[in-house]
């Protein structure tokens, strides 16, 4: 699969090497703030108050 | 020879179900761990920092605030001789509880959490709106005491995760100062002990802690957080009382300048 989408990449290897890192970059952004936060919300306990 | 080289990837090129799904697996397992990694430590950097940023930026709101009220607007030519000295938590000012939910009314700066440790405590202790807050993170809850006041202002933080405000509660030990901040000036609270309780244990932020109905005689700071880390089975509680009150024309206390806490 990852195979297949480096082939199907334009470009000459330090092109395709530099689409990727940005790819790499923005799919980590994308999970440090908008896929884990809410992942955290969703799965994990947050209860810090004393409540009845 | 370029033929010959050529030819293995070329045969590779149909993918297969096996590979695919393997390729899958395996990045599901990668982002497994980058979760982890994100969880326990880099959401608290992230967050943490954007916290105190936050704490920061209403900090200096407060001390332009006050520089404009003593009427030295433009420059400050000659600020007074910071007085450092605290005085009788009797004399300090009480403000009425924000109206507001989720408004920020002060902040909460803990030399044992960290040099440049600062927080900001914001009214009500909604999950998404205050504790997860990038703003916040701290929550003040509604109907105990104000800063200042008689019985128990009590606030709530994560242990973990979302810039565990309170991450280190539990390494508070007697003695420690805890002072929090508002527009008013800084409330140092020193801490007492720690109590562990069931999450029900509500009369811990009673204004009398575990003695709901008694009338307060004393100024008591409570914190309350998760516990055991990751787990919310059972809640730390920190009690803290009130030793001293620093106006704000007086300066910062001499511990938080000392500790390059800038007054800005």
């Amino acid at each position: 699969m990852y195979a297949a989408l480096w082939r199907a990449l334009p470009g000459p290897v330090w092109l395709r090497l530099l689409i990727v890192l940005v790819l790499v970059a923005g799919i980590l952004w994308a999970l440090a703030y908008v896929v884990f936060p809410w992942a955290a919300d969703v799965l994990l306990p947050q209860d810090v108050t004393v409540e009845e | 020879m370029p033929e010959q080289t050529r030819t293995r990837p070329r045969a590779r090129r149909r993918l297969s179900v096996v590979g695919v799904l393997g390729e899958l697996l395996i990045t599901v397992g990668v982002l497994v761990l980058l979760f982890i990694g994100w969880y326990v430590w880099l959401n608290d950097v992230i967050v943490g920092s954007e916290q105190t940023q936050a704490a920061t930026e209403l900090q200096q709101e407060w001390a332009e605030q006050s520089r404009d009220e003593r009427g030295g607007a433009g420059e400050p030519a000659e600020p007074p001789p910071p007085v450092y000295e605290g005085q009788s938590p009797d004399s300090a000012p009480v403000r009425s509880e924000p109206g507001g939910v989720n408004e920020a009314f002060a902040t909460l700066i803990v030399p044992r959490f960290g040099t440049d440790y600062a927080r900001t405590i914001a009214q009500g202790i909604d999950v998404r709106d205050v504790l997860n807050s990038r703003r916040t993170g701290v929550g003040h809850y509604p109907g105990t005491q104000m800063p200042g006041e008689l019985g128990n202002f009590a606030i709530a933080a994560h242990r973990n995760a979302n810039g565990a405000p309170f991450g280190r509660l539990v390494d508070l030990r007697v003695g420690d100062h805890v002072y929090v901040e508002t527009a008013d000036g800084w409330y140092e609270y020193t801490f007492r002990g720690l109590e562990y309780v069931l999450p029900n244990q509500v009369d811990v932020i009673a204004p009398v802690p575990r003695d709901a109905g008694a009338d307060p005689a004393e100024r008591i700071l409570t914190m309350t957080t998760c516990n055991p880390l990751f787990s919310t089975d059972e809640r730390a509680i920190a009690y803290s009382v009130m030793t001293a009150w620093y106006p704000r024309e007086g300066g910062m206390p001499a511990e938080l300048s000392e500790l390059g806490q800038e007054e800005v």
